[in-house]
């Protein structure tokens, strides 16, 4: 075994590397690592390309092209409903993390991190940075796919920028929402809270107007979150938010990313420290 | 700093109404490798846990260097790299960014990473693999990329969690060699397994835990001078020759343990086993007995094991120099 011999033994002598440095610019660094290796888990993965980037574009074909037609056959349907695909779009990609923290919790993945010196909640925030990056990425193609089937919009940048602002503040909240989930549930439970996503929007006011709706649908239809949440979008993209409706889907949002940091960050802890 | 490397006292832990461990007392002096040996569920890996700052003790102290598991946490992961079960590598990136991501997290200063993730790349005979994928690899290939993770923060404790289970026999002696190298470089291992060979390997003092105590602590050597001592066996060349010497043997001294049917052969304990060979010789040279072969058995720390594990058998007690004492009988 010619390794043995050929290395220089100080390769392995003990010795503390650690350097004194401010909580802050470790914390940032130790964020910015679980950061690139969350990237990496997506990139790398037929799975993971396809959550991310093939199935919003296909959601966004689907109503465009094929129900569009039969929904409005003017053509005008498109408008209506990108919108609605968009936040469809970044729940469903949002729940990836649900089944990446649930991975890191039960694969000893945590343990090893957990005996290093780093800032304690730093995988956690790793999750949720990589994953608002990640479907900033997303939201670009499947609006890019919109504008290329017909969808305009006239917004300046000053609306642009609070777009962005909306879309960030949307993803950090399902985020939360599904580490949360991840961290409470087995791999494959955790798997199945895209479900949630991806099925509450069409109850809501995102692809047909509730009044068409049932009854009996309306009351939940129109108070469930994603009503608000993607009527405010709709919104932004024509540079009018009512503001009874622009308050209230910040209510939830806001309500829904307080909610999921604290039970989040409290399960963390008691996961990783029993 | 002076002192040991590893201090328990009177652990315990029980997960609800399981207790797991039952007052556990360790300790492991600098720069030696230590086994904690036991059965499935005996307690080691929770005993690791409780000192890798995974899991808070019921009671109990435990120190690492010197620094307490409870109160300064962040000291004793600075001190000690743990190598778990599972390679807890990840398989989407390569071993090479493995490495850079987990110096990162160990806060290596900057300019300092690629030198040494190449430098341990190297060590650890990976530098052929080092930009594939971890899928690709094969287990004692992710198990020695694994030990290079923990060694990246130069630990002066490590802990290796049941570091050959699932290894080819090929690479678990590279994993052993690898081991005793890191010992001789002056890094303090604490190894857990349940193959008595490879702590009679590689472990300067073997800890044996059985149902949550310490129920034997010392050298192999030691251990093993705990199961009345060597025998010899002696094979003859038919049965008929065999009952001869075993009605003759009580009149040359000799005290026959156990005979085998089959083999037409018979043990017979030996404190010193030159002179029981030499009165064998003797007995079968005057009697006209066909003796042919005999061999010199010395216990192996699976006797002590056995001894000291199997059911039934009274609880061992441990001596204030950390030797123990048993009353089981030695047979075979």
């Amino acid at each position: 075994m010619s390794f043995m011999t050929t290395a220089p033994t100080t390769v392995l002598a003990p010795a503390p590397a650690t350097a004194p440095r401010s909580p802050v610019t470790s914390a940032v660094r130790d964020v910015t690592a679980t950061v690139v290796r969350e990237l990496r888990r997506t990139l790398r993965s037929v799975d993971g390309l396809v959550t991310a980037f093939a199935i919003p574009v296909a959601i966004m074909l689907v109503f465009v092209v094929i129900f569009g037609g039969a929904i409005d056959p003017t053509g005008n349907y498109i408008g209506y409903v990108v919108p609605g695909t968009l936040v469809l779009c970044l729940g469903f990609g949002s729940a990836m993390t649900a089944v990446s923290v649930a991975q890191d919790m039960t694969s000893g993945t945590i343990d090893r991190f957990k005996t290093l010196p780093i800032f304690g909640p730093a995988v956690l925030w790793g999750h949720v940075v990589a994953s608002v990056i990640r479907n900033l990425a997303s939201a670009c193609v499947v609006l890019a796919v919109a504008v290329g089937l017909g969808f305009r919009t006239s917004v300046g940048v000053g609306s642009a920028v609070t777009i962005v602002g909306y879309v960030v503040l949307l993803v950090l909240a399902f985020t939360w929402f599904s580490a949360a989930a991840g961290l409470a549930l087995s791999v494959d439970a955790a798997g199945s809270i895209n479900m949630v996503f991806l099925f509450l929007p069409y109850l809501s006011s995102g692809f047909v107007d509730v009044s068409t709706m049932p009854r009996w649908l309306h009351g939940f239809a129109d108070h469930q979150p994603f009503t608000p949440i993607i009527e405010t979008l709709r919104g932004l993209f024509v540079g009018h938010v009512p503001s009874s409706t622009a308050l209230t889907a910040l209510a939830w949002l806001v309500g829904i990313l307080v909610l999921s940091v604290w039970a989040g960050s409290r399960a963390y802890r008691r996961r990783t420290a029993r | 700093m002076t002192g040991p490397m590893i201090e328990i006292a009177g652990l315990r832990k029980a997960y609800g109404r399981t207790p797991v461990l039952r007052g556990v007392d360790l300790v492991a002096p600098r720069g030696s490798i230590h086994a904690l040996l036991g059965r499935n569920g005996a307690g080691k890996t929770t005993t690791v846990q409780i000192m890798t700052t995974l899991v808070q003790a019921d009671a109990g102290t435990v120190r690492v260097c010197g620094a307490d598991v409870a109160r300064q946490p962040r000291r004793v992961r600075e001190l000690v790299a743990l190598t778990g079960q599972y390679a807890s590598v990840d398989e989407f990136q390569t071993g090479r960014e493995n490495l850079v991501m987990m110096a990162n997290l160990a806060h290596l200063p900057r300019r300092e990473i690629p030198a040494r993730v190449d430098a341990l790349l190297e060590r650890l005979d990976l530098v052929a693999a080092a930009d594939r994928r971890v899928a690709t690899y094969s287990g004692g290939m992710r198990r020695r990329l694994d030990l290079a993770t923990s060694l990246l923060g130069r630990p002066a404790l490590l802990v290796l969690d049941e570091p050959s289970t699932g290894l080819d026999p090929a690479s678990r002696t590279q994993l052993w060699e690898l081991v005793k190298d890191l010992a001789d470089e002056g890094t303090t291992i604490l190894l857990t397994t349940q193959y008595l060979e490879e702590a009679d390997q590689l472990a300067d003092t073997v800890t044996v835990l059985h149902d949550g105590v310490v129920a034997a602590c010392g050298s192999p050597t030691k251990l093993k001078g705990l199961v009345s001592g060597a025998h010899v066996r002696a094979v003859f060349a038919d049965q008929r020759d065999r009952d001869r010497a075993r009605d003759l043997a009580p009149d040359v001294a000799l005290e026959v343990g156990e005979t085998d049917e089959d083999e037409a052969s018979l043990t017979v304990r030996a404190a010193d086993p030159l002179g029981t060979i030499r009165a064998l010789l003797g007995m079968a040279d005057s009697h006209g007995l066909s003796l042919e072969g005999v061999n010199v058995v010395r216990p192996t720390l699976d006797d002590v094991f056995l001894a000291l594990t199997s059911p039934g058998v009274t609880r061992a007690a441990t001596t204030s120099t950390g030797v123990t004492t048993t009353t089981k009988e030695y047979v075979r």
